[in-house]
């Protein structure tokens, strides 16, 4: 089947802290990512990834713990900052020493949530929408007949 | 970029979900279904399997015909096989990242254990 979360490692003959600033700070991100990068590394904090030719994609960081973790929301569907993550990926970077290098593992999940689910969730508030305008119709029905009712003499 | 990501979204979207992975496999393990026999096999309702049907279908993943006052669902080898490269896309290109990292992590740390060792070069370098 298809797989539900990526997974990938590779040994980095570098110190950990060394591997740590190559994911985390901009200067770096913009040569292995994007072609420029503007981070605020903090939890909630905003990274503006940006293509010269594409433009820019939002992450957030979900959670840090240097040198050893970091998870950010990669933001979908032209979402921009500001915007809550209602569609978004999960990418988790881990950082873990072996011998004299580093293993660096970064696994991507969550896409289950992407825009099918919005779709399902427009669908949703359709549902929601004709269901309130059954009960309207009904309450209209329902108000006219009365007021009608209590108008006749 | 986005804009192609976009275009898979919604096939990732279909196929990563739980429960519509459930449905998937039931379908595949019994070549096809309707709505309610899925729901006998799967800890839903028919009508929430028939939402996820709609998703699966919309996606490319399942096909459906009408026999008589029954939909029978089939999976759609294609719609799986795409779903499946465009994941092994997106691995392919943590690879790609995940080795530039390794090329600048690795020449960074070469670079500052020459200037360790040879501190008085590293000067020279930089007057």
């Amino acid at each position: 089947m298809v797989p539900e979360r990526i997974e990938r490692e590779i040994l980095i003959e570098a110190p950990r802290e060394v591997v740590w600033s190559v994911i985390t700070e901009p200067e770096h991100v913009g040569r292995w990512f994007s072609d420029s990068a503007a981070i605020d590394l903090r939890p909630g904090g905003e990274l503006t990834l940006t293509w010269d030719e594409h433009g820019p994609v939002y992450w957030r960081v979900e959670r840090i713990d240097p040198p050893r973790f970091v998870s950010f929301h990669w933001l979908r569907g032209g979402q921009g900052p500001g915007d809550p993550e209602l569609n978004s990926t999960l990418v988790e970077f881990s950082l873990a020493e072996e011998g004299q290098g580093t293993r660096l593992r970064v696994v991507e999940s969550g896409f289950g949530g992407l825009a099918g689910s919005e779709e399902e969730k427009a669908q949703d508030a359709e549902e929601h929408r004709r269901g309130w305008e059954l009960e309207l119709d009904e309450l209209r029905d329902y108000v006219s007949v009365h007021v009608r009712g209590s108008g006749q003499p | 970029m986005s804009r192609q990501a976009g275009d898979v979204d919604e096939l990732w979207a279909a196929v990563a979900d739980p429960t519509r992975r459930q449905v998937l496999d039931v379908l595949l393990a019994q070549g096809e279904a309707t709505a309610t026999t899925l729901a006998r096999e799967l800890p839903v309702t028919r009508q929430a399997v028939a939402k996820h049907l709609a998703v699966l279908d919309r996606a490319g993943l399942v096909e459906s015909g009408r026999r008589g006052r029954e939909v029978r669902y089939v999976v759609r080898p294609q719609g799986l096989d795409l779903a499946a490269r465009s994941m092994a896309r997106v691995a392919a290109q943590w690879d790609q990242r995940l080795t530039a990292i390794k090329q600048i992590a690795e020449s960074t740390a070469r670079a500052k254990s020459r200037d360790q060792t040879h501190p008085d070069q590293t000067k020279e370098v930089s007057r």
